[in-house]
């Protein structure tokens, strides 16, 4: 039966660990804005151009 | 259909904002412009190589052919303005956030992330689309606060800056405490779930006396963070009504709350039983979730906007060795000699003493035409110069300027007091029957067996709790404000609701309520005109740009263009000019000598050729579409009627609209008497308006409407933002919420229900904890369920009608009565 001490103190580790990443998430502001970030993912392919010359820069000395 | 075709392909678009190139093309590369302003956009755009821009939408600019004067952020370099902007500020950068109403695509998003091209100094720059902000971070060592809004108005992007911007009120974001607190209560009602299954499938007896133990004090210290710290604004409210001699809602709730805590800490640590641990967090869990839906706020709207918001922050101050100055607003005083530029808004009460004045009142007093100001006369804040720069004297500081006065009134002071709601009351009596209950049962069992007494007792407060009650209320205003806002009917709170439902009485404003604002509709009359004639008086008021003389260039075909001679404009007066060997002059009757008639009254504007006068436009503002259905569906279950600012040219063809007093020339002032004389008379009122003019009615009334096209823009104070495009259904939003209080009898006889049989073992002192714990989640659950399919379900026939707005027909047009 001591098993069951283990699993549930793990369970609660674990679900306590869940808690504190969702109240990180809501202190660094990542609810504020839900729309933007959408938009922003889809323009990296378009502004790869410029970052591609940047990397090649920094690789080629 | 051939010939649109046609005349679709003889325009060319402008490259940058898509519209048709009218007056001149600007040729730069391939691309071609309508005007300076979007080519100069393109530039630099081009220079920085930031013309993606333009491939992620068609056309994304937007219109540059208003120009802005290279001076009117000068006022940012005042440090006490930048102080109140910047938002943070280190050795290095600065952090600054400017709302952008401009932006309305992802080319924008893009261009805007992108600033650092256009300005290395730029750090970073990041959007919020929803609240049309961006925050720049910049080294303000090398660049400024000036710097950055110059730069932003040069790629079409001027950010809006009012005085309410300098305000010391703290930025309003959403309230994070109550989602941590729903994020913890979540938590603890999961796991406490988890660890009491055992429990609940051993019937209350666990073999093993250590596990027991065990699940018992984990859901205890998992309870306490619930209890202390989510619970705690039931408790708050609770103990303030209780202060105030007055049972509110959360009274019964907080009482059971407690009262569960203390007997499941008590079977807990005394061994005897296992707790209602599990329903008390269910109970706070759901509550806290119900708030957090009713209380929604919207991402762009403000609903407390005063004066502050419409002024501007920094005026041109003109010195006695006649240099200008750009100083803040609140610093100009009486005595100050300023300087107002053409479509600035005059920040406080001014003798004009140089320039000519022709300034546009529609939101401050609801006169629809510009009013002419000569020199020596006083002019009243919160206009917006039309014409050329004005030079005046202020004689009154801001704060206490004629139109701000409205906000001194005593409406304005006196603290949000409206009626209580509907919940509200029917808790009392909750509250009333639940004690006689728990009286009753105290004393039957006192009698009978008093061992029970505690057991029975306590088990009442617990099962009947009013949480399915108060669900319902919560769960049905929440689920409407978000259905009226899809219908561009925007909600303060659910009070709101209750309010609309209630009320008998419906007042309107006309000038930009009724009317649309910044279109105008132009009639014709006078002898026929052929299409050369057309053409050259179009080409004359091409030249103008006065107001009416924009709304009739854009009335007429577009045709053939001529070169204009010895053209003259007279401020105030007309335009005149030499076009193709003829006289021509478009003004008012004072300007073409006009001695016949042809005209009545409204905004005339004749037309007289060599020295014949041909004929004359009318122009108005037209009327919103789909009116006089809703004024006859109003008229029979409402006194509707109706406060004008303007003149009474429209008495006769509103008249047969209303049922109550159609009352012009009338100033804010009255306006807001007029709703007070209705209250007197115990009427429930609804004020829809749209302007400065309209804020004291508004504020006064009952639930205050505001009308506005853009739901961005400036809207006074009020109850509800409403889009004007909505209005032809305002009787259809107003009878979906009365169906708030079927929703929630509804909901509530059922709330009741579950209480019975909760109370049903209750009273008898058989109430396990297994039944608790099914009883409550199944009643909440059912209840949210029921509330948020019934208040969808009554929104279809809103839906079916917003849907046939497109059938329409011109008939119900009283524009088209009008004539």
């Amino acid at each position: 039966m001591s098993v069951i001490f283990i699993l549930v103190s793990a369970s609660l580790v674990l679900a306590i660990g869940f808690l504190i990443a969702f109240i990180w998430s809501v202190k660094t502001n990542q609810y504020e804005d839900d729309y933007t970030p959408s938009v922003r993912m889809l323009f990296d392919n378009e502004t790869k151009q410029s970052t591609e010359i940047n990397n090649n820069e920094s690789i080629n000395p | 259909m051939l010939k649109e075709d046609y005349a679709q392909a003889t325009h060319t678009q402008c490259y940058h904002c898509g519209e048709d190139c009218e007056a001149e093309i600007i040729k730069a590369e391939d691309k071609s412009f309508c005007c300076q302003g979007c080519k100069s956009v393109y530039d630099i755009l081009n220079k920085v190589e930031l013309c993606n821009y333009y491939n992620l939408e068609k056309n994304p600019g937007l219109n540059q052919k208003t120009r802005i004067r290279p001076e009117k952020f000068a006022f940012l370099d005042d440090a006490l303005v930048q102080q109140k902007l910047i938002n943070f500020k280190d050795d290095i950068h600065s952090h600054a956030t400017f709302y952008l109403p401009q932006m309305h695509c992802s080319s924008c998003i893009w261009l805007l992330e992108n600033l650092g091209k256009v300005n290395r100094y730029i750090a970073r720059s990041q959007v919020n689309f929803l609240k049309k902000e961006v925050k720049i971070v910049f080294e303000h060592k090398h660049t400024g606060l000036r710097e950055m809004a110059e730069m932003l108005t040069s790629i079409g992007y001027e950010p809006h800056l009012s005085l309410n911007d300098l305000s010391d009120k703290p930025v309003s974001t959403y309230d994070k405490s109550r989602i941590y607190k729903i994020g913890i209560t979540g938590f603890c009602f999961g796991n406490i779930m988890l660890l009491s299954f055992p429990e609940y499938f051993s019937l209350g007896h666990i073999e093993d006396i250590k596990l027991q133990r065990l699940f018992s004090y984990l859901i205890l210290g998992l309870s306490l963070p619930v209890f202390f710290y989510s619970a705690s604004e039931f408790f708050l409210s609770a103990w303030k009504s209780y202060k105030q001699k007055f049972l509110n809602i959360d009274t019964p709730i907080a009482l059971a709350i407690l009262i569960t805590f203390v007997r499941s800490v008590y079977e807990i640590l005394s061994g005897t039983g296992a707790g209602y641990l599990d329903s008390m967090t269910g109970i706070v869990f759901f509550m806290l979730i119900g708030r957090f839906f009713q209380n929604y706020t919207y991402n762009t709207i403000s609903f407390n906007r005063d004066f502050t918001s419409y002024f501007p922050i920094g005026v041109t101050l003109l010195k006695e060795n006649g240099s200008e100055e750009q100083v803040p607003v609140s610093a100009i005083r009486a005595g100050d000699r300023i300087k107002v530029y053409s479509q600035e808004i005059i920040p406080a009460d001014c003798i004009l003493f140089m320039g000519k004045a022709t300034i546009d009142y529609s939101f401050v007093s609801g006169e629809s035409q510009p009013v002419e100001k000569g020199i020596g006369e006083i002019i009243y804040a919160g206009g917006r110069q039309l014409g050329g720069a004005l030079e005046m004297e202020v004689v009154k500081d801001v704060s206490q300027s004629y139109l701000t006065q409205l906000w001194n009134n005593d409406t304005f002071k006196k603290e949000e007091h409206k009626e209580e709601s509907y919940i509200h009351k029917v808790s009392k009596y909750f509250t009333i029957v639940l004690f006689a209950i728990a009286l009753i049962t105290a004393a039957y069992w006192q009698l009978n067996d008093p061992a029970k007494m505690w057991n029975a007792v306590t088990s009442i407060l617990i099962v009947a709790c009013p949480c399915a009650l108060l669900l319902s209320a919560t769960f049905t205003n929440g689920n409407m404000l978000r259905v009226l806002q899809n219908f561009g009917f925007f909600a303060r709170n659910a009070l709101v609701i209750e309010h609309l439902a209630k009320a008998d009485t419906i007042v309107f404003d006309k000038t930009g309520t009724l009317t649309k604002q910044s279109t105008f509709t132009v009639n014709y009359e006078g002898s026929e005109l052929n299409e050369e004639t057309i053409s050259c008086i179009r080409s004359l008021v091409n030249q103008s740009s006065h107001p009416l003389s924009k709304a009739i260039a854009a009335a007429l075909p577009s045709g053939k263009k001529w070169p204009v001679k010895q053209f003259e404009e007279k401020q105030g007066l007309g335009i005149s000019g030499y076009i193709r060997n003829d006289f021509y002059r478009i003004g008012s009757a004072l300007f073409v000598q006009k001695t016949t008639g042809f005209g009545a009254d409204g905004s005339i504007v004749y037309v007289q050729c060599n020295d014949s006068i041909i004929g004359s436009f009318n122009v108005k503002a037209p009327y919103r579409k789909g009116l006089k259905p809703l004024f006859n569906a109003l008229k029979s279950d409402y006194k509707t009627a109706l406060l004008s600012g303007d003149n009474e040219q429209e008495f006769t063809n509103l008249k047969s609209y209303f049922n109550g007093e159609l009352l012009f020339h009338q100033s804010p002032q009255d306006k807001l008497d007029y709703i007070k004389r209705l209250q007197k008379d115990k009427f429930k009122v609804i004020m829809l308006g749209d302007g400065l003019n309209d804020a004291g009615a508004l504020k006064q009334s009952d639930t205050g409407i505001a009308i506005t096209d853009n739901i961005n823009n400036f809207s006074p104070a009020c109850d509800v933002i409403m889009k004007g495009e909505s209005l032809p259904f305002l009787n259809k939003l107003i009878n979906y919420c009365q169906n708030n209080k079927t929703i929630i009898n509804t909901s509530f006889v059922m709330s009741v229900l579950y209480n019975i049989v909760g109370l049903f073992f209750a009273v008898q002192g058989e109430l396990s904890p297994v039944i608790a714990a099914i009883l409550m989640p199944v009643s909440s659950i059912s209840i949210v369920l029921l509330t948020t399919g019934m208040s969808s379900l009554m929104a279809i026939p809103l839906k079916r009608a917003f849907r046939e707005k497109a059938r329409i027909s011109n008939e119900n047009d009283i524009n088209h009565l009008a004539a």
